[in-house]
Parts: C-alpha cells; sequence; structure tokens
C-alpha cells in the first residue's frame, strides 16, 4: 500500500494497526507506518494488562485470557520482522493463524480470525472504502466464529462502534476514548456467550475481558498511527 | 479403516484420554480413535494444533466426528477444520453432544459402519434442543 490512497482522515483501526502506511495526517495524507512498531505497541499494551485482564476473566470466566493473549502477542512480536515482509494481506493472515495457533482458549480464534479474515478482505493498497469494508467483513467473521452478536457481553461491543466511529471519521484519540467507553459499557451487560454466560445474571456488574483486550488494542494502534501523523 | 473415526476434544487431557478410554472399552480397535487436551503449555486448554493433530491420527476416508466439552474446545475444533480445509473439511463434523457419552455412543454407533450423518446423528439424541 502506498501513501496517499487514503481520501479522509481518521484511519485507524485494526487493519491500520497492521498496515504500513495507512496512517493519515490532517491533511489527509498517509505516512509511512512501520507494522513492527504497531505490533510492538499492542504486545507491550497486551502484557502490561495481562494481569488485569486476567482479573477480569477470573470474576466471570476461566482467568486464562491475560496469559493467554500475552503468549499470542508474544510470539507475534517473536517473528514481527518475518512478517513485516510480507504484502499486506498476507502479513494479516499470517498474523491472524500465529495468534490462532499460540493464543488459546476461545480468544485465539476469535482474534486469529478478525486479523485473518481482515488480511483475506484487505487489497494490498487499500484505499479508505476498502479498509472500512475490510473491517466490516472482519467483525461478521469475528461473529460467525464465536456464533455471537452485538450486546451479547463479547469483544464485539467494542468492534462494532470503533468501526462505526470509523465511518464517522473520528481521530485516532476520538476512537480509542470510544473504544473504552464501550468496553466499559459491557459492564451492565448480562452474557449471554461463553463461560461468562454460565453465570447468568451474575454476569451483570463485570467488564467483559475480551471487550477489555480489543479496547486496550484499539487505544495502542490509535495513539500510535496518530502520533505518526 | 473405513468406520467414521472419533476425535474427543477436552480442555483436560485427563478427561479427554480417560473418555477416549471409556470408548476402547466398548469398541476396541474397531474405530480410529484419537484425543487431545490441555492448552500446549501445561495448563487446562484447547489447542488448534493439537486438534488438527488428533484429526490426523483418528482420520478415516468415512469422516471423523468431534466430540468436545465446553465453548472454548467447540471454536477451536471448528478453527481446525477450517485450517485442514478440503477436501478434507467437508468430513469431519464437530458435534453437539456431552462429551462422555456422545464420544462413547458415536464411537460404538461408528463401531458397525454407519456413516458419519448416522454417527453424528446418534451423538446430537444425547443434546436437548
Amino acid at each position: 500500500m502506498s501513501p496517499g490512497t487514503l481520501e479522509k482522515n481518521g484511519t485507524l483501526e485494526k487493519s491500520g494497526s497492521l498496515d504500513k502506511t495507512a496512517t493519515l495526517d490532517k491533511t489527509g495524507t498517509m505516512d509511512k507506518f512501520d507494522l513492527k512498531t504497531l505490533i510492538s505497541v499492542t504486545a507491550d499494551t497486551i502484557a502490561a494488562h495481562a494481569e488485569e485482564l486476567t482479573r477480569l476473566d477470573q470474576a466471570i470466566g476461566d482467568g486464562d485470557h491475560g496469559l493467554n493473549m500475552k503468549r499470542g502477542f508474544e510470539a507475534v512480536r517473536a517473528e514481527a520482522d518475518m512478517f513485516a515482509t510480507k504484502p499486506l494481506p498476507d502479513a494479516l493472515k499470517a498474523i491472524g493463524t500465529k495468534l490462532v495457533m499460540t493464543v488459546g482458549g476461545a480468544s485465539g480464534p476469535l482474534f486469529g480470525t478478525l486479523f485473518m479474515a481482515l488480511g483475506k478482505e484487505i487489497s494490498a493498497e487499500p484505499d479508505r472504502a476498502n479498509l472500512m469494508s475490510a473491517f466490516g467483513k472482519a467483525i461478521e467473521a469475528v461473529a460467525a466464529r464465536g456464533k455471537s452478536q452485538v450486546g451479547q457481553k463479547t469483544m464485539l461491543d467494542v468492534l462494532q462502534p470503533v468501526h462505526d466511529a470509523l465511518l464517522q471519521g473520528k481521530t485516532g484519540s476520538e476512537i480509542a476514548d470510544v473504544a473504552d467507553s464501550a468496553a466499559d459499557a459491557t459492564v451492565p451487560m448480562k452474557a449471554l456467550r461463553g463461560r461468562a454466560s454460565f453465570l447468568g445474571d451474575r454476569s451483570i456488574g463485570h467488564m467483559d475481558a475480551g471487550a477489555r483486550s480489543t479496547a486496550l488494542l484499539v487505544r495502542a494502534v490509535a495513539e500510535t498511527i496518530e502520533g505518526q501523523a | 479403516m473405513s468406520n467414521v473415526g472419533i476425535v474427543i476434544v477436552s480442555h483436560s487431557p485427563l478427561v479427554a484420554e480417560g473418555t477416549a478410554d471409556m470408548v476402547r472399552q466398548m469398541v476396541g480397535d474397531e474405530v480410529p480413535l484419537a484425543w487431545c487436551g490441555g492448552n500446549g503449555h501445561g495448563g487446562l486448554g484447547t489447542n488448534v494444533e493439537a486438534i488438527m493433530g488428533a484429526i490426523d491420527k483418528a482420520w478415516s476416508e468415512a469422516g471423523v466426528a468431534i466430540l468436545v466439552d465446553l465453548g472454548g474446545a467447540e471454536t477451536n475444533s471448528e478453527m481446525a477444520v477450517e485450517m485442514i480445509g478440503e477436501p478434507r473439511a467437508h468430513k469431519i463434523i464437530v458435534c453437539n453432544a456431552p462429551i462422555v457419552e456422545g464420544a462413547v455412543m458415536a464411537a460404538t454407533e461408528a463401531s458397525g459402519g454407519a456413516s458419519l450423518r448416522e454417527v453424528v446423528a446418534t451423538a446430537h439424541e444425547l443434546s436437548p434442543s
């Protein structure tokens, strides 16, 4: 993907996270962006919050989310150089596969599917429309993998508002805030998927761990890209 | 072997192995059988790579029925089937059934030479709805 192919600013999402060049500045041009940096900041934020994610998962799940996510993102970090040599679609698919193989739990297939589907849908030199469409399709793929939908106290409850915010052309920091608010909004929800659903009403009052990790990833990516713009 | 194969996927290797023991007691070596359990790092969980390996081990041209315990086992098994891809993927079915009872009943059905569809249907009869 080459700089300057996007029309508007605010392209700051997961596909952007793995996009070497999808950085938009205020004038609407994209700067070169380093995939390795994005891999590094996402692995950093997961590592820094691993214990928090585990605590959230212990409250209403099986308590392995922090450790699992950390293992997966460190595995991606370990091969960052290799991913960075690939064209964008191939890099995303390879990162997704790596997450599937290393994260474990239900999160491995779910986060892995997000990246694999992005890689499948995105073009090598995506414009804004392609990025938006690919992210939308990736969210659909995650919903299908988890047999879930928005409102069931899952990562989808962050992904969908982030997608909406992107469509609205919000800035990176605004999108990061949208993601945090969306994760907070899972607290009063009743879990309808995953282990937390076994708790029924007792799942109410706790944040979904997958929603929190998704928001962490979104913030890391959005702020990094904004900082580069 | 022409009989349908059975794969058991539990978060716990002890549950998976114990279930496989119960299946063996019922059908001996008449059914290709493999199990996996654990996250691959010594903890509870399921692992796509291990599931793909178990499917290979229990592979039969008649197909493979997978019995799982909790959600992650199902999601990871579905992921494994997708990654194996065609031409084998359409012959691998993740059953909606209790893992122990489902494995024993599915294997018993398979040992009589039943089709994949019949084996899976037998397991599904154990689940309400």
